[in-house]
């Protein structure tokens, strides 16, 4: 135990500094992250390979859809997909972080299908039955669909706090309420739309739908700025808010919270409504941004999908932030893979799924890639420390 | 057979965990290895027990150079290991527990349960111990069950046992009874490593003790030393073994317990009418086996559990149906007797685990808003006045000394305003410096007018701090009784004789005597 931290040399040599960055390199949880993704393409080859496609081909036609489309004939040709992958990207990534709320605070909400289900309904009446000026409208659509989904939630989490429920159970049983109410609600003349027989709702208004952030060809809209915001709420609510801190230290050691004042009864409800709320609200993003009006699949698998954004970005929010881009772009090229390179959008699944399973177990990464333990110094740290050594000797 | 340690080094990281340690133990001797929690004793035997591999230096068994890769070569040498934390299914039987790992088998793989039973009834006949190979597990006491992990050891031929710090779970009756087990074991040709800071425990039954500080040998002792000589070695300057405190001066009466009585989710009674004055300025200690009501009684006085009858005043108010938060807020300060499970969160910051139930207080937030650099700011200066050693107070605590983690617990909670300062176990697992240094600032708190009610089961502390003792018995005062009360009589007291018994039944056997 050191008695006080040398200040780094500012006089180590730019090869130190190599050094260093390669030490902490090789041990920083980041590298497990970047493998898991080589090795879930690896994977993916191989079941392209068997299917008979071509490797190179499919992986090409990704990221042309997901990234640069280095075919297309004009600069915004060649750019749109990054924009769609962003676009895509924006539901997930407010799904993302509603559950990583829900996480951190030791709740295991596996209930986003069904919040954002109650979302996507609020957002999509509120959109086609009023009638409400520009601006306003999709402000109202938004915050209703977060008052649905945080109610959907708030009713787990009331539960859980007053009887000891198992919140996994209960968001299972209502997802599936959630979906079956929703089918129901498509065939009531409320929701119906006229001289359909199918079962979907009315387009909402052009007052609530999402405004354009970039011009056609591009698809980006306001839903990504409102992901950001989402983004940069979650942090400061974890990180400097009194609530976050209580729902942090409910989540890591409930018995020290309950002896240092702490209502874990109040936090379980709290966090859940928060957390469907956000679920809600990528509910409300997805209709009045992607779809525009209500249909049974509305959800997607967008409530599932979120629960590995959040994992993959350890439930912390720059970290979740970035997983639901990725997995964006995952949903935007899986699309280009099927229709040009005829590979199933199945594969982004199993892309997906390796993926989680490698960051589940980062020892079994670090053991292919015969990466040293990991260990938390920093560039600095192994400075400092390689000169006293060297100041030793 | 004679153990010998050469120059072992042990690295994690930056930290030299082990620093050329040089130790031999004789056949049949009971070898002491003293020295201060995190002061590298668990590491080398961790070495030696071939869960860790050495950075350098080499062990040799009757002169040859061995190597251990894994425990079961450790094992097969010859060398048992009872941790700390007993390696115990809870719902095994004795027998079964024993053969764990090593079970004998009948044709088809089937364990052969007669022949474990045979195994423990012999090992245990052998060296006189008393243990039915029927019993659960769970059903043991906690000395009890050192005995079976010891008979686990000696039926794989152990001739070196380790001990690693066996005495921390132990009732003063039960230690008392291992020392024998020890002795008997060393006469019998086993030598013993015994890894322990308890002064007492290695005067009375090691033949040779090293002291070891930070990582190395700082000196052998012989058991004739002092316990100061001792103290002083381990923590490497002089040591108070005595609380130093000058006569209490106690006030108005602060906090009032009446009749406060509690069943538990069975119906069993574990508060019985419980009735204690703590005035201000004075340190009422309460003394007792554990487990005879001391935890729910502080619990109760924190509002975690509601009591059944009775009532609990602080400064003249009724502390009734308040939640834990509003009992904090009307100045209650808590050491819990679980630091890690209930004094602080490991994966949280030093400075947050030093707000953990400050943080919504001005000026660590205002409204919602918490401010980090008051946080950081608190955190230097308590890191600072409490002589907590860290690297950075924005580590996680989990990376602290347990004696560190328990001055940041001891430090958050002395630096509220106070109306009450309350402490179960306020060094358990902390080292001779630290306890030193939290006994110091306990006192001062009651110097400076604060009741103070300290729960502890050592009994050392418990007559060092108080100013008046509280002995427990299943959930009931047995007496309140001055500071200066003898030991014996505390002891009666604790096994639930009256104070008056107590005292008769000891002044007959200083007749006998």
């Amino acid at each position: 135990m050191s008695e006080k931290k040398q200040a780094a040399p500012s006089t180590a040599s730019f090869g130190q500094w190599m050094k260093a960055a390669v030490f902490v390199g090789l041990r920083s949880s980041w590298l497990v992250y970047v493998l898991a993704f080589v090795v879930s393409l690896m994977v993916g080859a191989i079941l392209i390979a068997i299917s008979g496609a071509s490797i190179a081909e499919a992986y090409l036609a990704m990221f042309r859809g997901a990234v640069f489309n280095y075919n297309a004939n004009n600069l915004a040709g060649m750019l749109k997909p990054l924009t769609t992958s962003i676009y895509a990207g924006a539901p997930l990534i407010i799904g993302g972080l509603g559950l990583a709320l829900g996480f951190r605070a030791g709740l295991f909400n596996i209930g986003g299908q069904g919040q954002l289900i109650c979302g996507a309904i609020a957002a999509a009446y509120i959109g086609f039955a009023f009638d409400l000026p520009v601006g306003l409208h999709l402000f109202a659509c938004l915050v209703g669909a977060m008052f649905a989904g945080g109610f959907y939630g708030w009713i787990v989490g009331i539960l859980k706090a007053k009887t000891g429920a198992n919140e996994v159970i209960l968001t299972i049983m209502l997802n599936s309420v959630a979906a079956l109410g929703l089918n129901y609600l498509l065939t009531q003349s409320t929701f119906q739309r006229p001289g359909s027989s199918n079962p979907q709702s009315e387009i909402i208004a052009k007052s609530a739908q999402m405004p354009a952030l970039l011009p056609p060809p591009f698809q980006l809209d306001v839903g990504f700025i409102v992901a950001i915001l989402v983004a940069v709420f979650v942090w400061w609510f974890l990180e400097r808010s009194t609530w976050g801190f209580e729902l942090r230290a409910v989540g890591a050691n409930p018995n020290a919270a309950r002896t240092a004042g702490m209502s874990i009864a109040f936090v379980t409800a709290m966090t859940m409504a928060l957390s469907g709320g956000l679920m809600g609200l990528a509910g409300g993003v997805q209709i009045t941004s992607t779809m525009k009006y209500l249909t049974g699949d509305v959800a997607g698998s967008i409530g599932f999908d979120a629960i590995t954004v959040a994992l993959l970005g350890r439930n912390r929010p720059m970290g979740t932030f970035f997983a639901g881009l990725l997995f964006g772009g995952f949903k935007a090229g899986g699309r280009i893979m099927q229709a040009q390179a005829d590979v199933p959008i199945d594969m982004v699944l199993v892309l997906q799924s390796v993926i989680v399973l490698l960051i589940a177990a980062p020892p079994f990464v670090r053991w292919i890639f015969r990466l040293p333990k990991p260990a938390n110094t920093t560039i600095r740290d192994y400075i400092t420390l390689q000169a006293n050594k060297e100041v030793a000797a | 057979m004679q153990l010998e340690l050469r120059g072992i080094t042990k690295r994690f990281g930056p930290l030299v965990a082990n620093d050329h340690i040089d130790l031999v133990v004789e056949p049949g001797e009971i070898h002491a290895l003293l020295g201060e929690n995190g002061a590298g004793k668990s590491t080398l035997m961790n070495v030696l027990y071939g869960i860790y591999d050495a950075d350098e230096g080499e062990i040799l068994i009757d002169g040859k150079q061995v190597t251990f890769s894994t425990a079961g070569d450790a094992v097969a040498a010859g060398i048992g290991m009872v941790h700390q934390h007993f390696m115990l299914v809870p719902v095994f039987t004795v027998a079964e527990s024993v053969a764990l790992g090593y079970e004998p088998t009948k044709a088809g793989g089937i364990i052969d349960i007669k022949k474990a039973r045979e195994l423990v009834k012999e090992v245990s006949s052998r060296f006189g111990f008393d243990i039915d190979p029927d019993a659960l597990i769970e059903d043991l006491p906690v000395g009890a069950q050192q005995r079976v992990e010891i008979v686990k050891a000696l039926s794989r031929d152990a001739s070196i046992l380790v001990l690693d710090e066996p005495t921390a779970v132990l009732t003063p009756q039960e230690t008392d009874e291992l020392m024998a087990i020890m002795k008997q074991l060393a006469a019998e040709g086993t030598s013993i490593i015994f890894i322990t800071h308890k002064l007492r425990e290695v005067r009375a039954v090691a033949d040779n003790i090293t002291v070891i500080r930070r990582g190395k040998v700082v000196g052998e002792a012989s058991p004739e030393s002092t316990e100061a000589e001792l103290a002083t070695m381990m923590v490497g300057r002089p040591v108070l073994l005595r609380v130093k405190k000058d006569s209490f001066d106690p006030g108005a009466v602060g906090l009032s317990l009446d009749g406060v009585s509690m069943l538990d989710p069975n119906g069993n009674v574990v508060l019985d009418h419980v009735s204690l004055d703590v005035r201000k300025g004075e340190i009422v200690a309460v003394a007792g086996v554990q487990g005879n009501g001391q935890s729910e009684l502080a619990d109760v006085i924190l509002g975690l559990e509601t009591p059944n009858e009775g009532s609990v005043t602080l400064e003249g108010k009724e502390l009734g149906k308040l939640n834990v938060r509003q009992h904090l807020e009307t100045g209650i300060g808590f050491v819990p007797e679980d630091r890690s499970s209930d004094g602080m969160i490991a994966s949280f910051s030093v400075a947050e685990n030093l707000v953990l139930d400050q943080y919504r207080d001005v000026p660590f937030a205002k409204g919602p808003l918490m401010s980090p650099k008051v946080v950081l700011e608190n955190a230097q200066e308590r890191t600072a006045e409490f002589d907590i050693r860290l690297t950075r107070v924005t580590d996680p605590i989990s990376t602290l000394s347990g004696g560190n983690q328990q001055k940041v617990v001891v430090a958050r909670e002395l630096s509220r305003k106070l109306s009450l300062f309350m402490a179960n176990q306020p060094t358990r697992g902390v080292d001779v410096g630290s306890i030193e240094f939290i006994h110091q600032r306990i006192v001062e708190a009651r110097d400076s007018g604060v009741p103070v009610l300290v729960v502890s089961s050592e009994l050392d502390e418990v007559v060092g701090l108080a100013d008046r003792i509280a002995v427990m018995y299943r959930g009931g005062i047995v007496g309140l009784v001055p500071s200066d009360t003898s030991r014996s009589v505390l002891g009666l007291m604790m096994a639930g004789v009256p104070y008056e018994e107590a005292i008769a039944s000891e002044s007959e056997e200083e007749v006998a005597q």
